[in-house]
């Protein structure tokens, strides 16, 4: 049984939210906090790619104008950071990760995600498919600012959102899963938020 | 951002663990420390922060995270917590709070905003406001294990009033043992004041030094704008984006 707080209420439940959207440990927040590691990079769009390698038959590779050719989709989802704090409703459009890995052909189970700036992370191909990710280059309908990962990000809704890494450039698919940044650096490997799976051992 | 990671072999859950507040010391009009005993802490690397969670008596549940601004080698952990007024933590921690009161904590947290002086320097702390909070554990460790690295520590706040453990750094800045403390002030000055008035800017970080052809090991904690400005103008004179060590906060939620 954990000690009381002598004295602390909380804030006034809010009735505009659902709790049963809210994970283990987070609050709603109506603004969209900044968190980096390093500097914030600056993308040169003119040789910008985004590429899948790694265990494949056939590396691939998309420039932007690619990129925004294929099929496009929007999606309104909540996003939940490890830092506590979780955003409800953020629309996003991209291209879906099924669109970008159909016809990559690959015994590998698991992905390293790379982004400008150095920034890995990990997690597995299962996560990336049927419906699950997008690269996504716009937030409520405007480019994505390169604070929040402009000219583009990783979108992994469901883990939680150092997953999706911002500045994304490719996927290295793996065989044995590698631990990225923040995985090799205390946080949990998978990153649940309704496990709670913050840190190692969670 | 080629950092290695500390050692893997560390792989215990972080569990909960009830600490009490032995001593609370008013810092500014807006922030106060909390000195906590937690039975069997862990120990921590300056820069790390906790996790604390906060039970009300009908079972309501709040957590947030606060950088641990004292030095690795105090027995105590403590933390300093800027009240946000409209926050619902801060307020309570940096307000209602009194010794002998208990709350929950989990930690230490974070593998990459740290330093032990054996990562060696030069080394430039850059603090917004309560930035300067994981970068007072950084300076404390090293007065604490008397390492004479070169450091220059800039902080930046509105008012001379505004300086976090300003007492302390008066005392550390003096012992001539490596350490230079260059303070700017972005709204109000006092009487002859002879530090910097401004925003942090690429002339005033060239001025504190070290150079960028040094390689100085750099970490920037404040606000996002402060962090994002102090780390575009850094990388701008040179310095290497994988020395630029950043770690960012707003006055969400709080």
């Amino acid at each position: 049984m954990p000690p009381f707080s002598r004295g602390f209420h909380g804030r006034p439940r809010r009735p505009d939210v659902d709790p049963s959207r809210v994970p283990p440990g987070q609050y709603v927040v109506e603004d969209f906090p900044v968190l980096s590691a390093g500097p914030t990079p600056r993308a040169d769009l003119a040789t910008w790619s985004f590429s899948i390698q790694g265990a494949v038959d056939a590396c691939v590779s998309w420039t932007r104008e690619e990129l925004n050719a294929l099929p496009q989709e929007t999606l309104t989802v909540d996003i939940h950071c490890v830092t506590k704090w979780t955003k409800l409703d953020t629309t996003w459009t991209g291209v879906s990760l099924d669109t970008l890995l159909e016809g990559v052909s690959t015994e590998a189970e698991y992905v390293s995600v790379w982004a400008d700036g150095g920034y890995t992370t990990n997690l597995p191909l299962e996560d990336l498919s049927d419906g699950k990710a997008w690269i996504v280059h716009s937030f409520d309908g405007e480019p994505l600012e390169r604070a929040h990962g402009g000219p583009a990000r990783l979108l992994v809704p469901h883990l939680y959102f150092w997953k999706s890494a911002k500045w994304v450039r490719g996927l290295t698919l793996t065989v044995e899963d590698e631990p990225g940044f923040w995985e090799a650096a205390g946080y949990n490997n998978y990153g649940d938020p309704w496990r709670e799976q913050r840190y190692w051992g969670d | 951002m080629a950092e290695i990671a500390p050692a893997r072999a560390v792989r215990a859950p972080l569990i909960w663990r009830t600490a009490t507040v032995v001593e609370l010391v008013d810092e500014t009009a807006h922030a106060r420390t909390l000195v906590l005993d937690v039975p069997a802490w862990p120990g921590h690397v300056a820069g790390q922060h906790v996790d604390v969670r906060l039970t009300a008596e009908d079972g309501y549940v709040a957590e947030r995270s606060y950088s641990i601004a004292s030095a690795p080698e105090e027995a105590r952990v403590a933390l300093t917590v800027e009240r946000i007024d409209d926050g619902e933590v801060s307020p309570y921690l940096a307000g209602d709070l009194v010794v002998g009161d208990q709350f929950e904590v989990r930690g230490p947290v974070g593998g990459h905003f740290t330093w032990r002086t054996t990562d060696g320097g030069p080394l430039l702390l850059v603090a917004g406001g309560a930035g300067l909070v994981p970068l007072m554990a950084m300076v404390r460790h090293r007065a604490a294990v008397g390492s004479h690295v070169d450091t220059r520590l800039l902080v930046s706040a509105r008012e001379i009033t505004a300086v976090l453990y300003r007492e302390e750094l008066e005392r550390l800045g003096s012992a001539r043992d490596g350490l230079s403390i260059t303070y700017t002030l972005t709204r109000a000055v006092p009487e002859r004041w002879d530090g910097f008035a401004r925003r942090v800017d690429g002339p005033m970080l060239e001025a504190v030094g070290p150079a960028a052809s040094s390689h100085p090991r750099a970490f920037v904690c404040g606000p996002t704008p402060f962090v994002e400005a102090v780390a575009d103008a850094l990388v701008e004179l040179g310095h290497a984006a994988s020395d630029v060590h950043t770690e960012r906060f707003g006055p969400t939620g709080g």
